[in-house]
């Protein structure tokens, strides 16, 4: 008997994303663009991050009609975001097949304090972290897949470091307790015991666990890959630049040859411009998105 | 001292680790392979799971793609699973995409549909005693049609999911997701088969 859903065909499909780049796209145009320079997978939205941040207002699931384009035109998998706590929204992106669902603090939060109870649906879910504890309970929840949060819109790599600093800092601790502090440690990072024990024992994460926001440079990707993380996502660090082609596919290449200095310094050569920066400093801690989850 | 086998797995994109970890437990010493410097010295080479398009778009540079056609038709066995499947096949069903094209296979993508549909089911290989395999299949694609080198070994309802032609085997699962060694075992017989 074929058995679908199952906790390997979820966590599976992230595994064979390792290694690659996930684009944030808002028109087919742009996803064939992404999947020509080689990215893994796409991410179909309304607006990018940085647009989202300088509209304001209230940032929902995107129009399903350009999430189905989307999915028509490209052939890799296509992920979609839900607000933080929206199960509808995540049923209705369930419903038009979407290969991912991103419970993401982009968008403007359904629930103060409840996530979404991700075991329950077909489609496997990716989830934002800052640190090891807020990982765990996303996966707890029945997230197959971590990223860090970043802070996205900002073209400014430093949130992304520090939270995946954070999680590999708090995995390595972890490693080298004695087994009955372990308890304790579950308790202070208000984790589920048992993913504390498997974080323990195997010095990983249970899911795969890729960098977001804030990447907006070939050197920020391989970057990122140094620190541990398994893949990259790029918000609006590609098209919020001045030539999208060029720097996605840079990008793409800096993500397999992380390690190859050479090879990094020609793929940044000519890049264009890259997407204006924000400092973290000037972003008001109320509009900060990284804040968002619970 | 016997001379350890070295396989190279490509290591541009998707699921390379676990193919990794799955060959050293079977003691057999890995080269990941991310340029065409990487392909030297190695008895075999698998090409993983992941997205065939940008696995492609990276094979296409530098003559990467064409020295790894040349070693296999020199007789160095080359396995694909999944997205490698789909690189290995000559023709690739709605898709203009680059592929090897060293299998005289005709293969569909996504062919059990998008991810909603991946599953994981028990699967009889022709030939092989003992149990059957438990087998995963992520937005898999199967082969469509097979020219007449090409073994087929297995089938799941009615679609064909593992073949092998001389010295290339493709599957449309992932044996490196899950415990069971048999499948890289025959990778590697395959490996020794053409040392001699």
């Amino acid at each position: 008997m074929a058995e679908i859903a199952s906790w390997k065909v979820k966590t599976g499909l992230a595994e064979m994303l390792k290694g690659g780049v996930i684009m944030d796209v808002t028109t087919p145009e742009q996803a064939k663009i992404a999947e020509e320079a080689g990215a893994c997978s796409v991410m179909a939205l309304e607006r990018v991050p940085a647009d989202i941040r300088a509209a304001g207002g209230v940032a929902r699931m995107a129009d399903p009609t350009i999430i189905k384009k989307i999915m028509e035109t490209v052939t890799i998998p296509v992920m979609a975001k839900a607000r933080i706590g929206h199960f509808v929204e995540a049923r209705i992106l369930e419903a038009l097949g979407v290969d991912y669902i991103d419970e993401s603090e982009v968008l403007t939060p359904a629930d103060d304090l409840f996530h979404i109870d991700k075991n329950g649906y077909k489609v496997p879910f990716v989830c934002g972290a800052r640190n090891l504890g807020e990982a765990l309970r996303r996966i707890g929840e029945g997230a197959a897949m971590i990223r860090t949060k970043g802070e996205p819109g900002t073209g400014n790599v430093v949130e992304a470091v520090r939270h995946m600093r954070t999680v590999m800092a708090e995995i390595r601790r972890l490693t080298t307790m004695p087994k009955e502090e372990l308890m304790t440690a579950a308790k202070e990072m208000a984790a589920p015991y048992d993913l504390v024990q498997y974080v323990a024992e195997h010095g990983k994460l249970p899911v795969v666990n890729f960098a977001a926001g804030g990447i907006a440079t070939p050197a920020d990707a391989a970057l990122m890959m140094q620190l541990g993380c398994d893949g990259i996502f790029v918000g609006s660090g590609i098209f919020k630049s001045s030539d999208p082609a060029k720097r996605a596919k840079a990008i793409v290449l800096a993500t397999t040859h992380y390690n190859d200095p050479d090879m990094l310094a020609k793929l940044s050569e000519e890049l264009g411009e890259a997407m204006p920066g924000l400092e973290i400093s000037a972003i008001a801690p109320a509009d900060r998105m990284q804040e968002r989850g619970w | 001292m016997v001379k350890m086998k070295k396989i190279g797995v490509l290591a541009i994109q998707g699921a390379f680790r676990e193919h990794r970890n799955t060959l050293e437990k079977l003691g057999v010493e890995v080269q990941e392979v991310r340029s065409r410097e990487n392909l030297e010295g190695i008895q075999g080479l698998i090409i993983p799971g992941g997205e065939s398009t940008a696995i492609g778009k990276q094979l296409e540079m530098n003559d990467f793609g064409e020295t790894i056609v040349k070693m296999a038709n020199e007789g160095v066995p080359v396995f694909g699973t999944c997205a490698g499947m789909i690189l290995l096949s000559k023709r690739i069903d709605q898709s203009n995409q680059y592929s090897l094209g060293l299998m005289d296979t005709y293969v569909k993508r996504n062919a059990f549909g998008r991810q909603i549909a991946s599953f994981e089911a028990d699967i009889p290989i022709k030939g092989w005693e003992g149990k059957d395999l438990r087998a995963v299949f992520i937005r898999a694609p199967y082969v469509l049609e097979a020219g007449p080198q090409v073994k087929v070994l297995s089938e799941y309802s009615g679609k064909i999911i593992f073949v092998r032609q001389e010295n290339l085997l493709a599957s449309a699962f992932h044996p490196e997701l899950t415990d069971d060694l048999r499948v890289h075992q025959f990778f590697l017989d395959i490996v020794d088969q053409y040392q001699k």
